[in-house]
């Protein structure tokens, strides 16, 4: 009696939870789906696949604005992304390692200093930001993104990097420190190797931020040619005419679809990766 | 001894050599602006001109003679006060369901992060103004079940809420890091409890929510920052509208210092956003204060 009432009970989570589950994904699945529909059903009728299916949406909509294509933003996407990623993982592991091994006067001022930086907002730095980029001239380039992440302007990542690092023994610092390792040479041959899947999440997260990040894109870039893949979708709205919705959903479909992949193939990393830097703050 | 002492502050040294790159970053990117929009926010500057110093005037000016400051202040306020309590309340139930020990709960994980991976692009804004139009996906399902259609966008009443789903819909993160906490919780608290006679509900208040009181605040605060500063939704699917209702504070910042390139004004506002967060999280750490259990007593 007891056991039907317990197995009920984990039936009954089951179907809250695919019930669940099902609304908060349909609205994707209904966008995949629709980007290969006439823009009269997109506004009418509830069913999920294409009556008349329209095959070419993708290839229309990855035309752009005619003069330049959605492999340009595309490309540009990259461009920003790729450096801002690598040098946010070196130099937060590189500030980790500090913080984390090394005995230092006002280490503590220091870095309740860099936690505190987690809570200030971006809004009041911004316009300080923008005016010093006009100054250096770096306005509708990728340096006010990659620059910032150079000087390890991202608390979070260092945060999560020193806790992983204090879950490593400093036994092995000591072993190598015998061996003739000098400092960095521990840090680059022995916590490196170690700290991989921390490093990685690290990557994972800040990809995705900056890839998402519609507000600093929006500021710093105003030239079409030079556009990431965000504001080229903005424009897109804006400019599009009554009749190609569908392209809007079909590169909308584009734009996520890394995060998506990386996401699929890198899962345990975003759950370590949150886990990490949260669970101890 | 003596030969120690200068290997000592050689390390001491190399510490700092490692931190470097931050100490220089803090300064510029994070110390100077901060300081400097402090300055701005007390002089009239557009940015063709130098800073004038004008006192107090912005501050005075947006409390006296700008109807749009108290607007996109009262939506925001209003903004976070629905949409961070509903995304914790759900983030907080979905992981405590999680946490029974049933099959699939990775994929169960899996499946509601999907969302959270999305975060303020302009992609997800988009398909929410399809999903929520007044001839959108959503009420043409309502009409189904006979149920007449919300003016989700375009009724002003509405459409902050609207927007406030959207940040719920990813309540992804933070049930991550709720579900990591509760695992965290011994079993033998519950068991000891349980034993005792305690009603699930009881349990819950008075065993899971103080044992996992860090994470919530964490989260809480977390949230309330980015919702303070939300922008994508509000800009990309309503652009304010309508009748301002889904104005947000983050709009008249980014109106007044790059549309008008009032830098100063600007500035003043972004303060008045600055004070508002830490008015909120220092109420926040005078409850937490009260209230939260460190197992560890907290290393650092």
């Amino acid at each position: 009696m007891k056991q039907n009432k317990l197995v009920l009970r984990e039936w009954m989570t089951h179907i809250i939870m695919i019930l669940l589950g099902t609304i908060m994904l349909y609205p994707l699945i209904w966008m995949f789906f629709s980007s290969f529909k006439t823009n009269q059903e997109i506004f009418g009728g509830v069913n999920l696949l294409p009556k008349e299916p329209v095959w070419d949406t993708y290839i229309k909509g990855w035309r752009g604005t005619g003069q330049i294509t959605y492999l340009t933003f595309y490309k540009n996407t990259f461009l920003l992304i790729v450096p801002t990623v690598l040098f946010t993982v070196i130099s937060s592991a590189l500030v980790a390692y500090g913080f984390a091994r090394f005995k230092f006067r006002f280490k503590k001022i220091l870095f309740m200093l860099m936690i505190s930086t987690l809570m200030l907002p971006n809004a009041v730095l911004i316009i300080p930001r923008y005016l010093l980029y006009n100054k250096f001239g770096w306005l509708n380039t990728y340096l006010p993104f990659i620059v910032p992440a150079l000087c390890a302007c991202y608390p979070f990542f260092i945060y999560m990097i020193i806790q992983f690092f204090r879950g490593l023994p400093k036994d092995f610092d000591e072993a190598a420190t015998i061996d003739g390792c000098n400092t960095f040479q521990v840090f680059a041959k022995i916590l490196i190797p170690l700290c991989k899947p921390a490093l990685f999440s690290a990557a994972i997260f800040q990809f995705i931020w900056t890839w998402n990040d519609f507000f600093n894109s929006l500021i710093y870039i105003n030239s079409v040619k030079k556009f990431p893949i965000v504001l080229a979708l903005r424009m897109s709205l804006d400019a599009t005419s009554a009749s190609n919705w569908n392209q809007v959903l079909a590169m909308s479909v584009v734009s996520l679809l890394p995060g998506t992949i990386l996401f699929f193939s890198a899962q345990k990393y975003f759950v370590e990766g949150i886990t990490s830097a949260g669970v101890k703050g | 001894m003596k030969i120690k002492k200068g290997k000592k502050s050689r390390r001491e040294n190399v510490g700092y050599l490692y931190i470097l790159p931050w100490i220089f970053g803090f300064l510029v990117f994070q110390l100077y602006p901060l300081v400097s929009s402090l300055y701005y926010s007390f002089t009239d500057f557009s940015i063709t001109n130098i800073p004038v110093f004008i006192g107090l005037k912005n501050y005075i000016d947006m409390f006296t003679k700008d109807p749009l400051f108290y607007k996109s202040l009262m939506n925001t306020l209003k903004y976070v006060l629905m949409s961070v309590p509903l995304k914790i309340i759900t983030a907080l139930l979905v992981a405590v369901i999680l946490n029974q020990k049933i099959k699939g709960i990775n994929f169960y994980r899996t499946i509601y992060y999907i969302p959270s991976i999305f975060g303020g692009s302009v992609a997800i804004a988009i398909l929410w103004r399809f999903l929520f139009m007044d001839s959108g996906l959503v009420n043409r399902c309502l009409a189904i079940f006979k149920i007449p259609g919300v003016q989700w966008l375009s009724n002003p009443k509405v459409a902050l809420f609207t927007l406030s789903l959207l940040s719920v819909w990813q309540f992804g993160s933070s049930m991550v890091l709720f579900l990591a906490a509760l695992k965290q919780v011994p079993e033998d608290l519950y068991e000891a409890a349980r034993i005792d006679g305690g009603s699930w509900i009881r349990i819950f208040f008075s065993i899971t929510i103080p044992m996992i009181t860090p994470v919530l605040f964490f989260n809480i605060l977390m949230q309330l920052v980015n919702a303070f500063q939300d922008f994508t939704g509000a800009f990309v699917i309503t652009n304010g509208g309508p009748l301002n209702s889904t104005y947000l504070f983050a709009l008249k910042l980014y109106d007044e210092a790059f549309s008008y390139y009032k830098m100063g004004y600007a500035s003043a506002l972004s303060w008045v956003l600055f004070i508002m967060i830490i008015a909120f999280t220092a109420v926040f750490f005078k409850f937490s204060d009260t209230l939260t259990y460190y197992e560890d007593g907290g290393d650092y």
